[in-house]
């Protein structure tokens, strides 16, 4: 029962940032922009997070800290994503490329500015964000084992934003909006919707989101931050394609994956999987074999927003 | 006549959306530098645009061994933007080949040794190929974007080399591949001699050679033109009867041999260069794009973005002099590429003026000037 306890707790570490970056992404092709710049701005926003953590640490500690941090992290994500916007948006650039230049640009920035600032590149915190144990919810037999002790409150921050996310998309004017402006721009802008607007706004929540996901990564898997999110944006966008852009089956494709990772991350402290014969590196390239595998099933008939990746035309209307 | 000048007026626009996407690029890094250290910042900056120049004859042999590899993910990365696909899994293509290819140097040696080095170089090209090969087979029948697939590619190939590299050619002292076999190692040809000091070998040849038969491919053979046609235009393609599911495996296929093959040049190369054991993505292959990019999918333009990139890498390499740290050239080659992505609408832009200025010329009889 232990195991699995603590299966559960670790898959919590890796399934909320896929959660909060995959929704995230899901507010950038939804609006009709391909945002494969993801891992690029969790890269950003995992480095100022830390790096503002690093510098206040001695003079702030525990959840306040991470809340600040979190929310140093969500303007950089969104400030970056503008660079993106700006190149798909306003110049209707390729938006693969763009994408890339900042996947490109953001591990050399975080590694160059922790080296020019404080010689080395991996940027050390202290972590004093581990909660053991909630009070009185973490004492609920089974469900405060499961959920509420051994966590972070980053965990809760995650599942907050996913719901609130999903109620904005789903059931506001502007969910709305944003999805029209995906499916159908021409018609978003026959009924007088800013296309423009609207995608700016669905790609720096994309930017913001991914921006605290690189935070939320990084703090209980590490204790410092080595200008590298492992490729988290990457399998985010598998996610958002595994979840077919429904936040519903975003929330699932998330921890679906989450448990892949632990598996992969901490197969050793489980018995029935440390005893196989099977080298760790097996169980690194599972996830990404099962991306593959799922993608292989469900590209047929993708429910992909139609206008994503098309630069909208007034022109063409 | 009009024609040619047609061509030339494209070759010129070309040229300079490129040239304005690496200056935009330089100054950017110029800012950064200044920032970060304004005392420093000229020389740092002059290190960077004198590249291989600083140490003269080896300096140049240096940007041609810096050169090799990613003028050979440049063309992988560019001949799939030929036929329409992003192929952003060079690197796991650049990984597996070098695996293969340091596999048979390690392995075979039976072989002769002016033979060690081909069997190596084609045992490369073959697993870069198989690479190319699943994400090409998985969009041209199950319409996997190729962009995930090969993404997913990358990491499996880096995690599957990490593992072969321990269980089939492992240095543990050093946790890194075996030697080469010395007959393996790329033929130097005469050309350390003549770059004193460096690691030059036949392998810039190889590239140029490659760079050659890919102009060749695309342009004077049917096949190139398909490939092009399913790029530009697939659905007319389809009409005309060229099967495209065969054409984006093909392209896929080639392009993963070609990065394959530049992964094999580099650690064929006998510089003291070994696949190690790490959770790093070989940089080279996104480095291919920012070549291809800048080339603008040419080979031959490719050719010389590669020597341009191999150029400032060599002066960030340099940089370290004053201080600086060689990630600004990551930075600028970044900046060259998002730029690169904008000057292509730029681009758009002048053609289109030119478009609208020959025929309101034509329209007022003037149809020769």
């Amino acid at each position: 029962m232990n195991t699995f306890y603590f299966v559960i707790q670790q898959t919590m570490f890796f399934a909320i940032p896929l959660l909060i970056v995959a929704i995230g992404g899901m507010y950038a092709e939804r609006s009709g922009v391909i945002n494969i710049a993801l891992e690029g701005i969790m890269v950003m926003g995992a480095f100022t997070g830390i790096f503002f953590i690093n510098i206040f640490q001695s003079s702030l500690s525990g959840q306040m800290l991470l809340l600040l941090a979190i929310l140093v992290s969500g303007v950089t994500g969104g400030v970056f994503s503008l660079l993106h916007a700006f190149a798909a948006i306003n110049m209707k650039a390729d938006q693969t490329i763009s994408g890339t230049a900042l996947n490109m640009f953001a591990p050399a920035f975080a590694i160059f500015v922790a080296r020019m600032i404080q010689g080395v590149q991996q940027i050390q915190f202290t972590d004093t964000f581990h909660i053991s144990k909630v009070p009185v919810l973490g004492d609920i037999p089974i469900i405060g084992d499961l959920f509420f002790q051994n966590c972070y409150v980053t965990t809760y921050v995650g599942i907050l934003i996913f719901i609130i996310a999903t109620i904005v998309i789903n059931n506001t004017r502007f969910g709305l909006r944003l999805r029209a402006c995906g499916e159908h721009p021409g018609a978003a802008d026959s009924v007088g919707v800013n296309v423009t607007k609207i995608r700016y706004a669905g790609t720096v929540i994309s930017g913001i989101l991914a921006g605290i996901g690189g935070l939320v990564f990084v703090i209980p898997t590490s204790t410092n931050f080595n200008g590298s999110v492992a490729g988290y944006g990457f399998l985010a966008l598998a996610v958002l394609i595994f979840g077919q852009w429904r936040s519903g089956k975003i929330f699932f494709a998330a921890f679906f994956f989450g448990i892949m990772k632990t598996l992969a991350s901490a197969y050793s402290a489980i018995p029935l999987l440390k005893d196989l014969p099977i080298p760790k590196d097996v169980y690194k390239m599972i996830p990404y074999i099962a991306t593959l595998i799922i993608l292989a099933f469900l590209s047929k008939n993708s429910q992909a927003p139609k206008a994503e990746g098309i630069p909208y035309d007034k022109g063409s209307r | 006549m009009k024609r040619k000048k047609l061509f030339q007026g494209e070759g010129i626009v070309n040229f300079s959306s490129s040239l304005m996407a690496i200056i935009a690029g330089l100054l950017f890094g110029l800012i950064i530098l200044l920032i970060s250290n304004p005392s420093q910042a000229w020389n740092g900056f002059m290190m960077i645009i004198q590249g291989g120049f600083t140490d003269g004859i080896s300096g140049i042999g240096n940007v041609l061994y810096t050169a090799t590899p990613i003028i050979m993910t440049g063309l992988s990365v560019g001949f799939a933007f030929k036929t329409g696909l992003f192929n952003i899994g060079a690197s796991g293509q650049f990984t597996m080949g070098a695996f293969a290819a340091v596999l048979v140097g390690v392995k075979m040696t039976f072989l002769p040794a002016g033979l060690h080095w081909v069997v190596a170089l084609i045992a490369a090209m073959a697993a870069g190929a198989v690479w190319g090969f699943v994400p090409g087979l998985l969009k041209a029948c199950l319409n996997v974007n190729e962009v995930i697939s090969s993404i997913m590619m990358n990491y499996i190939g880096m995690y599957g080399v990490n593992m072969a590299i321990q269980e089939f050619c492992y240095d543990q002292v050093k946790n890194q591949s075996l030697p080469v076999a010395a007959g393996a190692n790329l033929p130097r040809a005469g050309l350390d001699k003549l770059f004193p000091g460096t690691n030059l070998n036949t392998g810039i040849l190889i590239a140029v050679i490659f760079a050659v038969i890919v102009y060749i491919v695309l342009n004077k053979t049917t096949f190139g033109y398909e490939l092009k046609a399913c790029g530009q235009n697939p659905s007319a393609s389809k009409y005309a009867g060229i099967n495209a599911k065969r054409n984006v495996i093909l392209s896929m296929v080639i392009a993963g041999a070609l990065a394959g093959l530049g992964g094999a040049l580099l650690y064929l190369a006998n510089s003291g260069r070994y696949l190690q054991v790490l959770d790093v993505i070989a940089a080279e292959g996104f480095n291919g794009i920012a070549v291809a990019l800048l080339g603008l999918s040419n080979p031959i333009g490719i050719l010389f973005a590669g020597l341009f990139i191999g150029h400032i890498t060599v002066g960030g390499y340099n940089m370290q002099l004053f201080d600086f740290v060689p990630e600004v050239i990551d930075m600028i080659i970044a900046a060259i590429i998002y730029c690169g992505a904008l000057s292509l609408l730029f681009k758009e832009m002048i053609h289109k003026f030119q478009q609208k200025r020959t025929k309101k010329s034509a329209a007022n009889g003037k149809g020769d000037k």
